[in-house]
């Protein structure tokens, strides 16, 4: 089981690294839409037996990621008639190698962890810090508004991996409220997405400054 | 019932509100409204004193923290007494001198806000529970700005305002510390002993309440809100602000020392410290004022000094297991709070009355007043008797005790240093001489002699519902002056609450022969009226010769050749130079017949003007440099969460 469990975030390690190094951001979507299928088959592997409250978590979490939100996020970026990152703050290249230190320092951290028996042999809470990290380095070092959102979606996907450690601790509501969450979030974000485009004829959020006071 | 009395006091201004903001209808109303309160509140202070078990009530609230525990011992009695009396006093006062008709813009927001002052300091003085205390708090400070800046479309109003609010803030700032120290020690936000700190605890809880309490109370380097905001102020909130709401500073301090286990040698001397050095710095800062009522804000301070020596006398008592020390020192200071509410109210709303009659508040454009208000000046008199301490009035009662108390130091062991707590009587005296000096200059420049200015064609008498709250207070003070034994009850068991002593009956009459003042005070009077007979019956008085005050011989003099207010205070303030720094910009004489010129001299607030202002200024100056961090890009934000989220990484990695 636990070998299983940690070829899917192997698995999603790869996918972080392959969503840094995509410049389209329709792919970078389907990355990201197929990382939430993932997410949905950890807590299987987590958890031997299968309760209501997984089952449910589940369903809600594969749907919202890995449907509701891609499909909000490419109609979004057909309104707005944009395709790729064209002017990223550090390259592809130099992402992908950030994004790489910045999981090793994970796998280096989490070892420092006092972490319960049951999560020794795994890597999840490598991956979730790592996940978290790949979403800061999008959102800090993308200035499309789009590739902040996807920014935004990986680094909840982060916290939903840590979330797993805790699911049989966290009653229903707090995690169907962080789902909520997230996908308020991403629908208002693609909405003012639209409306940034109008009012400033372009997506990029260095635009924004001249909002300051 | 008392609760129902707050609940009434709070919202007394609330129905006004729906009038007409030209009616004096719901003036009346709210004033009858803050009578009703404030005789509820005294019916049941009166009621819980005759019951022997103290009444409390406690509740859980919807708030996660803390409960609703209220409760009401002497100590909360004591403070409670001129809570309901003041403000209704003031409300009736203001129906003469705030008229709903003459300030239509701002009346009723008053009414609102003077109601709810009342109402959260009452609150204040009951609350058992930490967060219910500080949320008291809070309610009262922020009432008592919107009250104090009613006239707000003045920016000397509004400039008072800010300092105010600032000054609260930072004082309740400290307040929270100590209440989240207060939870972490006990374990709990509810106000009940804790005798099982260790001293480290207990004496930084102690500082935090000085500093936080001090803010409200005015001590003196923390005094800086306190002369602008009284000026500014309608005169009866000045009057509440100063004679009830710095109280409420002394009772907090009284309070938490009382929950806190047997101080330490150096809080009591920290205190009569301070308090001696706020009181004769107030005191010399008020000599130096030529605005009416900065000058009264300033001898605020010089009282809540005084008080704060009763304090500081009374912890050294409890370190030194010396019960007669406690009872004089915090009996004196608790008496001392009832007098200094009751003169220095009386004090403002006459002052009041002069403002509203000559509307200017400028010491040195006044002058020849008793002719015109002679019922003002003689209530002036009693007010400015009792505030010097001067028997047979009521300030003479508390600092009686005061000085029997810093008397006994002498006598003790030497080694423990409790002698040196006899130069308070020093400090205590001198204040007293300062006071008289300060009150004889304020008495005559605005009294005595002619007028300075042309006063203006009608004077605007005092009218009778401002006149009926000052006759009552003065006859408050000399009760309390005449009598003081009637309080000495409700003082024992104040002070047995603070500290559980065996204390014996009357023992309080045996440390100090108060019998003595009632017989002083009335030989007094009685000498005073035979004097006063024979002055009139004799003869010798019978050629009376008019001529103006102070013309020194001059063949046409003016008025304005007459000795001035600050001329008086000139010695004064020469002598205190060293920390009042006046400010003197005078003419170059030249030659015999020089031409015209000008002399200017101001005593400005040395803390706030040359410590404070300053700061803020540099402050305002290096900081923006910190606004290089807001470059309103949102990538660099999450890099600064990012940075900080990596630090704590590293930092908790190798913590473990």
């Amino acid at each position: 089981m636990t070998n299983l469990l940690n070829a899917v975030l192997v698995l999603l390690l790869v996918m972080n690294l392959a969503a840094l190094g995509t410049s389209r951001i329709l792919a970078v979507t389907h990355i990201v839409a197929a990382q939430g299928v993932l997410l949905g088959l950890i807590p299987l592997l987590v958890h031997e037996h299968l309760s209501i409250t997984v089952a449910l978590t589940v369903i809600a979490a594969v749907f919202i990621k890995a449907v509701v939100i891609p499909a909000i996020i490419i109609r979004a970026l057909r309104d707005a008639q944009i395709k790729r990152e064209v002017q990223p703050l550090i390259g592809l290249l130099p992402s992908i190698i950030l994004g790489a230190i910045a999981t090793a320092f994970a796998l280096l951290f989490a070892g420092q962890l006092p972490l319960a028996e049951d999560h020794e042999g795994t890597l999840i809470v490598p991956t979730a810090i790592s996940t978290v990290f790949v979403g800061f380095i999008f959102l800090v070092t993308r200035y499309k508004a789009i590739s902040q959102v996807i920014g935004y979606l990986i680094l909840e996907n982060g916290i939903f991996i840590f979330g797993m450690l805790l699911i049989e601790a966290m009653p229903l509501v707090v995690e169907l409220g962080v789902l909520l969450d997230l996908f308020v979030g991403i629908f208002v974000a693609c909405i003012i997405i639209n409306h940034i485009n109008q009012a400033f004829s372009s997506m990029d959020t260095r635009k924004l400054v001249s909002l300051k006071e | 019932m008392i609760l129902a009395a707050i609940a009434v006091l709070g919202l007394s201004g609330l129905p006004a509100c729906v009038f007409s903001s030209r009616r004096a209808a719901g003036q009346r109303l709210t004033t009858l409204l803050m009578l009703l309160g404030s005789g509820l509140g005294l019916s049941g202070v009166v009621m819980s004193l005759n019951e022997s078990a103290t009444a409390s009530l406690s509740a859980a609230w919807f708030l996660p923290w803390g409960r609703f525990a209220v409760s009401i011992d002497s100590l909360s009695a004591l403070f409670l007494l001129p809570v309901f009396v003041v403000p209704a006093l003031g409300s009736i006062y203001g129906l003469g001198y705030w008229k709903q008709s003459e300030h239509p813009t701002n009346g009723r927001r008053l009414g609102l806000f003077y109601g709810l002052l009342a109402g959260a300091m009452a609150l204040v003085t009951i609350s058992r529970d930490g967060v219910l205390f500080l949320i008291a708090w809070e309610v009262m400070a922020i009432a008592a700005y919107f009250a104090a800046t009613a006239e707000d479309d003045n920016p000397e109003v509004r400039r008072a305002g800010w300092v105010y609010l600032i000054a609260t803030h930072v004082g309740t700032l400290c307040l929270i510390a100590m209440f989240a120290l207060w939870n972490r020690a006990t374990g709990s936000f509810a106000l009940s002993s804790a005798q099982s700190l260790s001293s480290e605890l207990a004496g930084a809880l102690f500082i935090l309440a000085v500093i936080g309490f001090g803010f409200k109370a005015g001590l003196m380097p923390l005094h800086v809100w306190l002369p602008g905001a009284h000026a500014n102020a309608p005169s009866h909130v000045s009057a509440v602000m100063s004679g009830v709401m710095l109280k409420m500073g002394v009772y907090g301090i009284v309070r938490m020392t009382a929950l806190l286990p047997a101080p330490d040698m150096w809080w009591g001397g920290v205190l009569l410290a301070v308090g001696a050095v706020t009181g004769i710095a107030g005191i010399a800062f008020a000599i130096g004022q030529h605005d009416l009522k900065r000058l009264l804000a300033y001898s605020s301070i010089e009282n809540i000094g005084i008080i704060a020596m009763g304090l500081g006398l009374a912890l050294l008592g409890r370190t030194q297991n010396r019960p007669d020390w406690v009872l004089l020192g915090l009996g004196g200071a608790l008496l001392h709070v009832w007098n200094h509410s009751l003169f220095k109210s009386l004090l403002f709303f006459n002052a009041g009355a002069i403002i509203h009659a000559v509307h200017t508040r400028d010491i040195n454009r006044l002058g020849g007043l008793a002719r015109h208000m002679p019922l003002v000046m003689g209530l002036f008199v009693v007010g400015a008797v009792a505030i010097c301490a001067l028997p047979p009035l009521n300030g003479f009662a508390s600092e009686w005790l005061l000085y029997v108390g810093l008397f006994r130091t002498l006598g003790s062991d030497v080694q423990s240093g409790c002698p040196a707590a006899a130069l308070a009587t020093v400090a205590l005296a001198m204040i007293g001489a300062m006071a008289v000096a300060c009150f004889v200059k304020l008495l005559s420049a605005v009294f005595l002699g002619s007028p300075r200015h042309p006063l203006p064609r009608h004077l605007h008498p005092a009218s009778t519902s401002m006149m009926v709250p000052m006759l009552i207070l003065a006859g408050g003070c000399g009760v309390i002056g005449l009598f003081p034994m009637l309080a000495t009850g409700l003082l024992e068991k104040a002070v047995g609450v603070w500290i559980s002593l065996p204390v014996a009956e009357d023992s309080m009459m045996a440390a100090a022969p108060l019998n003595w003042i009632t017989m002083l005070g009335l030989v007094l009077i009685i000498l005073v009226g035979l004097i006063t007979l024979i002055m009139r019956f004799l003869p010798m008085a019978k050629v009376v010769r008019e001529v103006g005050t102070w013309d020194c011989g001059y063949s046409r003099p003016t008025a304005r050749i007459q000795y001035t207010g600050s001329s008086l205070g000139q010695m004064l303030v020469r002598l205190f130079g060293f920390f009042l720094w006046p400010k003197t910009e005078g003419p170059q004489l030249q030659g015999v017949f020089s031409g015209t010129t000008q002399f200017k001299s101001l005593v400005p607030d040395t803390v706030l003007d040359r410590l404070v202002v300053p700061v803020f200024n540099l402050a305002g100056r290096y900081l923006p440099w910190l606004r290089i961090m807001q470059q309103g890009q949102t990538h660099l934000y999450v890099l600064y969460i990012v940075v900080i989220v990596i630090i704590l990484m590293i930092w908790g990695a190798c913590g473990n």
